[in-house]
């Protein structure tokens, strides 16, 4: 579904990732895990076409991403940014079915379909009750849950999200990863999520991929990789993972730095480990 | 888990779907009746302004010589009327409403581009480039003649172009405009354009007068052959921003959402502000600067139609045309003494405050 070889990135003089190897096959569900500016953002744009790359190439599907149009791209393939701001006052659905855009012809009228996907994927983020809302008064999370419905109601096989559910609440978390659980298992549509919450990729994610100083230093399934060792590793964190009695998934805590050095951030890592 | 909500199953009513359907048709009947207005308002706008004017004709006299113009009845009232009718009057109001249209037109477009609803022709200085453009062609001499192609549409244009282009550089900060500096970019770039005209006026003094023309913008003595070359720009300017008004829609999300989205960005930007340019470009060479109309129109007309653009356009080029017909008559009409303003003193005499009070009122609103 998606291949990266030798994949090189940077913006300017700066290379921000570099000799990347990867495959995501069709119907996974990728978390992408790593501290600020270690490229998980970078490495989204890249997939998205956005960013073309220094060296090596991606594969989509077998084609060359650089070679696909644009419309053909955003057929196959939605991203869902950090945050967005929309400075005219359109209506929540009128946004929604921008997601259309790739799917319509120039002249076509809108058909009943494409509306029926636009309602549908406000139906299953929630929402609904904001179609006639224009986009500007509503609030920054209830436009980010907008923003995600525009990219079901693009209806991609493979969708990417860099850090979509930040900047919502626990609630809302929760009920658009369970969406994207449905249409992973349902419809076999391929995720890949850039992520900070660390037990929230491990209760969804079945794989993940730990970037850190430009490079995938670790890159398996959860229940592998999930480890204190390696977040110890990616993060310089002290971390204990535990495995949920209910839910039978890993989950991590983090642990406060050993006694007597004080202030987290005057730590040394190797001694907060030991 | 207990379900959160309704994923697989229909919507949450059958209902939905028709109801937003009928809401979308209703919106296009109500579109199409507004289109309608404007259009019956426009027609009978042109016929009133034809009437008016320092020497007095029938409303008879001036039906006789346009039904004779359409070849629907025989005999011209008088050779006098039809001149006056005909070649001073009707052509010039056909001229202004032609402008106003392109103005409006490119207003929309430079504001849905540029993300900027304080961006228009005149503030990007797009306009003040074009008549730089034609007063350096008239100092040089190449522009006296209006007899077949003149050159100096396209002395606008290349002026256009390039102060949209320096404006576009000005503002760009790490590969992206900033919406922030693009007005600030806009009045330096307009400033410094404009001290050039009035450099090229202290030079030449024999140009003087029909740069002032430019400056202050005029319909007055313009005929049907301004029409003839303005009529090509509008028409490429305004299918170039029709053919891509969804784009323009979507590209109010921003730069990056717009390529997730699938709109080639670069591209499609570049037809844009070409389109933008050529209407602007087309409106500058035949009357001059006239501002306020790109900026207040679709301010305006966006308050009652919604954002979205292919309306957008459509109704801010009628309301356009309407505004600067009647501003044109007001110009003429004006002054007791029978003189005339420039209409561009009218168009800022009335947009001025009027701007003041829709940002005003946005402000309480919240919007913008």
């Amino acid at each position: 579904m998606i291949r990266a070889e030798n994949l090189t990135l940077g913006y300017g003089d700066r290379l921000v990732l570099q000799g990347l190897d990867f495959r995501v096959a069709g119907g996974e569900f990728v978390g992408i895990l790593g501290p600020n500016g270690s490229g998980k953002s970078t490495l989204l744009h890249a997939l998205a076409g956005l960013l073309p790359p220094r060296g090596g190439q991606i594969l989509v599907e077998g084609q060359a991403l650089d070679d696909l149009a644009s419309r053909l791209r955003a057929q196959t393939l939605a991203v869902v940014p950090q945050s967005s701001e929309v400075r005219f006052p359109f209506a929540c659905l009128e946004i929604v079915l921008m997601g259309r855009y790739p799917h319509r012809r120039r002249f076509g009228n809108l058909t009943p379909e494409d509306l029926l996907l636009a309602l549908q994927a406000m139906e299953r983020t929630t929402t609904g009750h904001l179609r006639e809302r224009p986009v500007t008064e509503v609030s920054g999370g209830e436009c980010q849950q907008v923003v995600i419905a525009r990219s079901l109601a693009q209806d991609p096989r493979i969708l990417l999200l860099d850090e979509a559910t930040s900047s919502l609440d626990v609630r809302k978390k929760l009920e658009i990863f369970e969406v994207l659980k449905f249409l992973n298992r349902t419809r076999g549509l391929t995720l890949l999520c850039a992520m900070h919450d660390l037990n929230l990729a491990a209760l969804y994610c079945r794989r993940l991929m730990f970037v850190k100083n430009g490079r995938i230093v670790r890159d398996g399934p959860t229940e592998e990789v999930f480890t204190p060792e390696v977040l110890a590793e990616v993060y310089d964190t002290a971390m204990e993972v535990r495995r949920h009695p209910r839910s039978g998934r890993p989950y991590a805590v983090m642990l406060p730095p050993a006694a007597g050095e004080g202030e987290l951030g005057a730590s040394e890592p190797e001694a907060a480990r030991a | 888990m207990k379900v959160l909500h309704n994923l697989a199953g229909p919507l949450e009513s059958a209902t939905t779907l028709t109801q937003a359907l009928d809401r979308r048709r209703a919106g296009v009947r109500r579109l199409l009746a507004a289109l309608l207005f404007l259009s019956l308002a426009l027609i009978i706008s042109v016929f009133l302004a034809t009437g008016i004017g320092r020497m007095e004709l029938s409303w008879s006299a001036i039906a006789g010589v346009l039904l004779n113009k359409l070849g629907l009845a025989a005999a011209p009232p008088d050779r006098t009327t039809e001149v006056v009718v005909w070649s001073i009057r009707l052509s010039r109001v056909v001229l202004s409403g032609l402008v106003g249209a392109s103005l409006a037109a490119a207003g929309v477009v430079f504001q849905g581009l540029l993300l900027n609803p304080l961006a228009d022709p005149f503030t990007l200085g797009v306009s003040t480039g074009g008549a730089l453009g034609v007063a350096l062609l008239v100092m040089l001499g190449v522009g006296g003649s209006f007899l077949g192609l003149s050159p100096l549409p396209l002395g606008a244009l290349a002026g256009a172009l390039g102060a949209m282009f320096a404006v576009l550089v000005l503002s760009r900060e790490a590969g992206r405009v900033r919406k922030e500096s693009l007005i600030l970019a806009g009045i330096v770039v307009s400033t410094f354009l404009s001290a050039l005209i009035s450099l090229i006026k202290s030079l030449d003094e024999e140009s003087l007068s029909a740069i002032v023309f430019w400056i202050m913008g005029s319909f007055s003595g313009r005929g049907w052959i301004h029409v003839g070359f303005l009529l090509p720009y509008v028409l490429a300017g305004l299918v170039l921003a029709a053919y891509h008004s969804r784009e323009l829609d979507i590209l109010a999300l921003g730069e990056e959402q717009s390529h997730f989205l699938g709109v080639a960005v670069s591209r499609v930007r570049l037809k844009l502000l070409l389109g933008a340019s050529l209407l602007t470009a087309g409106a500058v060479a035949v009357s001059g600067v006239i501002g306020f109309v790109g900026l207040v129109v679709p301010h305006l007309v966006r308050l009652v139609a919604g954002p979205a653009h292919g309306r957008l356009l459509a109704l801010s080029a009628f309301t356009g045309a309407l505004i600067l017909i009647w501003a044109d008559v007001l110009a003429r009409v004006l002054l007791s003494s029978g003189q005339e303003l420039p209409v561009g003193v009218v168009t800022a005499l009335l947009g001025g405050p009027f701007f003041f009070y829709l940002l005003k009122s946005r402000q309480a609103r919240g919007i913008w």
